[in-house]
């Protein structure tokens, strides 16, 4: 089944090429749309949308062509803009309620449906304060919500992570992945950072100046394990937090090492064990009463996969690998296609590199 | 994936390997799809003209922003009341002030009242950006206009209506001829429906042109008032030359005479004109008749105009 599809589709502006010949075949899952700003990702989002006519080409949403059933197809897409769209005065409650019934759900479902939407995107709490007061992060997730509130097939994301501060974007990210898993939801996002992406999709298509770049699943990575990167602050009970914590896992039966600085990696199996794992550290770190600092997932980077494949794109440069990286925890045990698998964890530094520009 | 809609979803229960990751974990509760009726663009149309009409009166908002809509609605209504009162209490056998008149006369009330309500309707949404999020709905942008336009019109009928209201029951309490004042009456509505729709159009397109809230309440009012203090004083002027000829025509150069000269043509009322003679019917009642149909359509086609270029 595809959910996206178009055929050389264009749209011209005066003076601009917006979007130049784009075929692209978008399926199930997460997709990740990734290039500069002015590559035309949000000009695909609107004429998928059926907002604005093609200048020439066609394109299908869930089945439907986008210049004759735009009303029908907006009825089954969510769709969360990339700028601030949200009035200030009104609780988020009511502002999703209100968007929900303008995508035709009755008063009382719409309701339902807006509790849920705003706990499942983590705003349980805050909901009945006006939207003025809260944080970028806290506004984007009501940004989330109305496009999911009337629970769609698919959901167009316009830079998700703008504005985010790294802890922020990986929850956002993280959120996005439950969309598709737990909400079976399909996913199209973009973002002008090709590193962000990989972590979070199934699928990536590139595009620069209007044209197709690339269209690459990511298909074996999750099923290698996950390595799990802990920072955690000190206490006068364990001055060396970093090094209790490591002892901590290592005795709750988690394989866990320390890197040469303040991290501690701990390895995930795929799957519910993983999430046991995760849990656990978790759990331990609170017992011990010390402070979470972060703890990231680190996926294995496809920058390198693009790096090698995409002449025409300057993608972003690949993780140094190698004797310099001072740690290597991660072993992948056998990923489906070692040719898409590099198998280095890499450090912080390598993973700002790889938040490159695409182009 | 949509196919047993009552199924809940959650990572747990969904044993597809690849997909299924730890930080789902975190808030682990199960995801319910919906499986309800959709109902598409008019019952989309019909919710945000009550989502507008409501927010016209300031219900659904803040305590402050109902203050300013209450207290013009208590303006407009005590003349009404007052009315009533003085007429059951004198044993008038009519009304001091016919039903057409009244709201020509409380015209500075309804104009303050339409702009402050035309730039509450849509100058917000284009201020916060909002109305994306209505386009990328099955509302199409001509769906958002004409529901913001019955909202207005409503709005200010309901607004013009209700003393019309209170002077009736008024009027059938102190027994006044039932048959008068039901035609009265229904004169009076008749002209707040015209009176509603084409302030309606004429404030909502002035303030579909401004993100800025206060520029637009200031801009309805401009709209309002300068034309119609122009247009009385050359009616004035014109009058006392002699040429009364042409107070009817200039008349029809605000909306506010324009309203006037209406109702005094079709609904049998009195004008402030100079003259106090309304335009005849069949002469240059029809001007009146033509320009309030033409700038209610006018401003109407090109507040739609606007909206096709409000981006997403
Ligand atoms: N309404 C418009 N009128 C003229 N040019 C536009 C319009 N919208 C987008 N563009 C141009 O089209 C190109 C692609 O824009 P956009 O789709 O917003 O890129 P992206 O979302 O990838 O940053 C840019 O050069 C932009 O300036
Ligand atoms: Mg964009």
């Amino acid at each position: 089944m595809t959910v996206i599809v178009t055929e050389g589709l264009s749209k011209r502006y005066p003076g601009v090429t917006a979007l130049d010949r784009l075929t692209v075949n978008i399926g199930p899952g997460v997709t990740g749309l990734v290039g500069a700003n002015g590559a035309g990702k949000s000009t695909l989002i609107k004429l998928l949308l059926g907002l604005a006519p093609a200048t020439e080409g066609t394109s299908r949403v869930l089945g439907k062509d986008s210049a004759v059933d735009g009303s029908a197809i907006r009825a089954q897409v969510g769709y969360m803009p990339e700028h601030d769209c949200l009035p200030p005065d009104v609780p988020a409650t009511e502002f999703v309620v209100h968007m929900a019934r303008m995508s035709g759900l009755p008063r009382t479902a719409a309701r339902e449906r807006t509790a849920d939407t705003l706990r499942h995107v983590g705003l349980y709490e805050a909901r009945y304060r006006p939207i003025g007061g809260y944080s970028t992060g806290m506004k984007q997730r009501v940004k989330l919500a109305q496009a999911l509130v009337h629970d769609p097939q698919l959901v167009l994301l316009d830079e998700p992570t703008n504005g985010l501060d790294p802890a922020g974007r990986d929850e956002m990210l993280a959120l996005i992945r439950r969309v598709h898993t737990d909400f079976g939801i399909s996913v199209l996002v973009t973002s002008h950072l090709l590193g962000e992406l990989e972590r979070t999709s199934d699928h990536i298509v590139v595009i620069d100046g209007g044209k197709l770049l690339r269209s690459e699943s990511i298909g074996g990575f999750t099923q290698s394990t996950t390595t799990l990167a802990v920072e955690v602050t000190d206490s006068d009970r364990h001055p060396n937090g970093a090094e209790a914590v490591h002892e901590a896992l290592t005795a709750a039966g988690l394989t866990a090492q320390r890197d040469a600085g303040q991290l501690v990696l701990v390895e995930l199996a795929p799957g519910a064990e993983g999430d046991a794992g995760y849990d656990t550290v978790r759990d331990t770190i609170a017992d011990m009463g010390l402070g979470l600092v972060r703890m990231e997932q680190r996926r294995h980077r496809i920058a390198e996969v693009f790096a090698e494949r995409v002449d025409a794109a300057p993608a972003a440069p690949a993780a140094p690998e190698g004797p310099t990286t001072p740690a290597d925890p991660t072993t992948p045990e056998g990923p489906a296609d070692p040719a898409e698998v590099p198998a280095q964890a890499p450090t912080p530094a390598a993973q700002e590199g790889a938040d490159g520009r695409a182009h | 994936m949509h196919t047993d809609p009552n199924t809940t979803r959650s990572a747990d229960a969904a044993p597809d390997g690849p997909t299924a990751r730890g930080d789902a974990r975190i808030h682990n509760i199960g995801y319910r799809s919906y499986s309800g009726p959709r109902l598409g663009r008019s019952h989309g149309r019909a919710s945000l003209i009550e989502h507008s009409l409501r927010g016209a009166f300031g219900l659904g908002r803040s305590a402050r922003s109902k203050v300013l809509p209450m207290l013009l609605l208590t303006i407009m209504t005590l003349p009404a009341m007052i009315m009533v009162a003085v007429a059951i209490a004198t044993d008038l056998n009519e009304l001091p002030l016919e039903y057409t008149r009244y709201v020509v006369f409380m015209q500075p009330i309804v104009g303050l009242y339409v702009a402050l309500a035309a730039p509450q309707m849509v100058s917000l949404d284009l201020r916060y950006r909002t109305t994306p999020l209505y386009f990328s709905r099955p509302l199409e942008r001509s769906d958002y206009v004409t529901a913001k336009l019955a909202a207005l019109s409503v709005a200010i009928f309901v607004f013009c209506a209700l003393p019309l209201v209170l002077l009736y029951a008024g009027a059938l309490l102190g027994e006044l001829s039932p048959s008068d004042e039901t035609v009265g009456f229904l004169q009076g509505l008749a002209g707040a429906v015209v009176f509603a729709v084409l302030h309606s159009a004429l404030a909502l397109l002035i303030a579909s042109f401004t993100p800025r809230r206060g520029f637009g309440v200031a801009a309805v009012i401009a709209v309002l008032t300068v034309p119609y203090f122009a247009a009385t004083s050359l009616q004035w002027i014109v009058y006392d030359l002699g040429s009364s000829g042409a107070v009817d025509w200039i008349g029809l150069l605000s909306p506010g005479t324009l309203m006037d000269g209406f109702q005094g043509a079709y609904l049998g009322g009195a004008t402030d004109f100079p003259s106090g003679i309304a335009p005849a019917a069949g002469g240059a009642g029809l001007a009146y008749l033509l320009v309030t149909v033409g700038l209610t359509a006018l401003c109407s086609f090109l507040l739609l105009r606007r909206y096709r270029k409000v981006g997403i």
